[in-house]
């Protein structure tokens, strides 16, 4: 697969957008945060999206190229058939719940 | 710089947006036909639904300089009901008939149910019987993945159809690898919050090269951004790519996979 190489060093990433990927993480932060200011901050933690975001900043520690990838691989349904019926679903929520409720 | 928008819903925007997309170098645009965030009733809804976007909708771009193309199809979202669907499959044959539309799409999976299957796989016997270009949807979130492959695999089991005229949208960093590993081109849809920033669609330039790959708006009536295609082609030009592969990427690719079929002409 031909790739093609970024022109940017890594120092330039850094200087263009340090800032921007700082202001994202405080959002984060703050995020979560907000949730335990909240008086059921305790049923929140228990929550497959909540799950799935904490697990999704584990995902950023590794040593990896590809932790986008590797998020959203975690944050997807692993099932392989289609389900009986979609009448009434319209909308998909960011996570899936099983897999998260059986990692945490 | 003539950027190419491959996919994005006109039917939602306002005039100031054609007179936007024409000011930004946009001259060409293929719209999909998709769910309008409410069930239509009937196969005659779809029919409005079709002449609105073979023929209204051509002549609102014209005024602004711009080429309007469009898809036909009954889109994932409304394909739970199958005797719907046949209705409306049986009047798709007369607007793919007409002169701007290229194929059939964007047909796909929402919630991957099996009747958005069976739905998805009349579709494609269609587009195959009639040799017609396919643009795929594919569902969004954590139904991508699974949604993707089964998908892909549905194609697969149509021999007729090659995968070089099938172009599967809206593909991520967990899809694009299996999406081009099975020799379809890919889409990058640059859609606020749901699916690529402009940054992140050049990550995937960069990580899986330019070729059989374009990237679209799919502005529509949520959340989503018209110009979005020039905001990513000068993301690559901040981070110093060469002008002929960004005229590449945003005009040649488009051109390139339209092209296949004879009724579309880059402005
Ligand atoms: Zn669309």
């Amino acid at each position: 697969m031909s790739i093609l190489k970024s022109p940017l060093s890594a120092q330039e990433i850094l200087e263009s957008t340090f800032l921007e990927n700082r202001a994202r993480i405080l959002e984060i932060a703050a995020f979560l945060d907000r949730i335990e200011r909240a008086d059921d901050a305790a049923e929140a933690r228990k929550d497959f999206r909540y799950q799935a975001v904490l697990h999704a900043v584990g995902c950023l520690l590794a040593p990896s190229g590809n932790r986008t990838g590797a998020i959203l691989h975690r944050l997807s349904d692993p099932t392989t058939e289609p389900i009986p019926s979609s009448a009434g679903m319209k909308s998909a929520v960011g996570a899936w719940q099983e897999v998260t409720r059986e990692d945490h | 710089m003539k950027i190419i928008d491959p996919h994005i819903h006109m039917v939602s925007r306002t005039t100031d947006d054609y007179q936007a997309l024409a000011l930004a170098g946009i001259h060409a645009v293929t719209e999909p036909a998709f769910w309008a965030g409410f069930d239509r009733g009937t196969a005659e809804g779809f029919r409005d639904y079709f002449n609105q976007l073979t023929v209204a909708e051509p002549g609102r771009a014209a005024k602004f300089g711009i080429r309007h193309y469009c898809w036909i199809c009954l889109n994932p979202k409304e394909a739970e009901d199958l005797a719907l669907a046949r209705d409306v499959l049986a009047v798709m044959p007369e607007f793919l008939d007409r002169p701007t539309a290229l194929g059939v799409g964007e047909i796909g999976l929402n919630k991957n149910s099996r009747n958005e299957v069976t739905v998805l796989e009349l579709q494609i016997a269609l587009a195959a019987e009639r040799d017609e270009l396919i643009l795929v949807h594919t569902p969004h979130l954590e139904d991508k993945l699974k949604g993707t492959r089964l998908i892909m695999d549905a194609i697969r089991n149509e021999p007729r159809i090659r995968p070089e005229r099938v172009i599967i949208d809206h593909a991520e960093e967990h899809t694009i690898g299996e999406i081009k590993d099975r020799g379809f081109w890919a889409g990058l849809t640059l859609y606020p919050n749901s699916k690529c920033s402009p940054a992140r669609a050049v990550d995937i330039l960069e990580r899986y090269g330019i070729e059989m790959i374009w990237l679209n708006s799919a502005a529509d009536w949520g959340i989503s951004d018209p110009l979005a295609t020039v905001k990513a082609a000068n993301e690559m030009r901040m981070r110093r790519h060469p002008e002929e592969l960004i005229r590449k990427v945003f005009h040649g690719n488009p051109a390139a996979f339209l092209g296949q079929s004879p009724k579309f002409h880059a402005a």
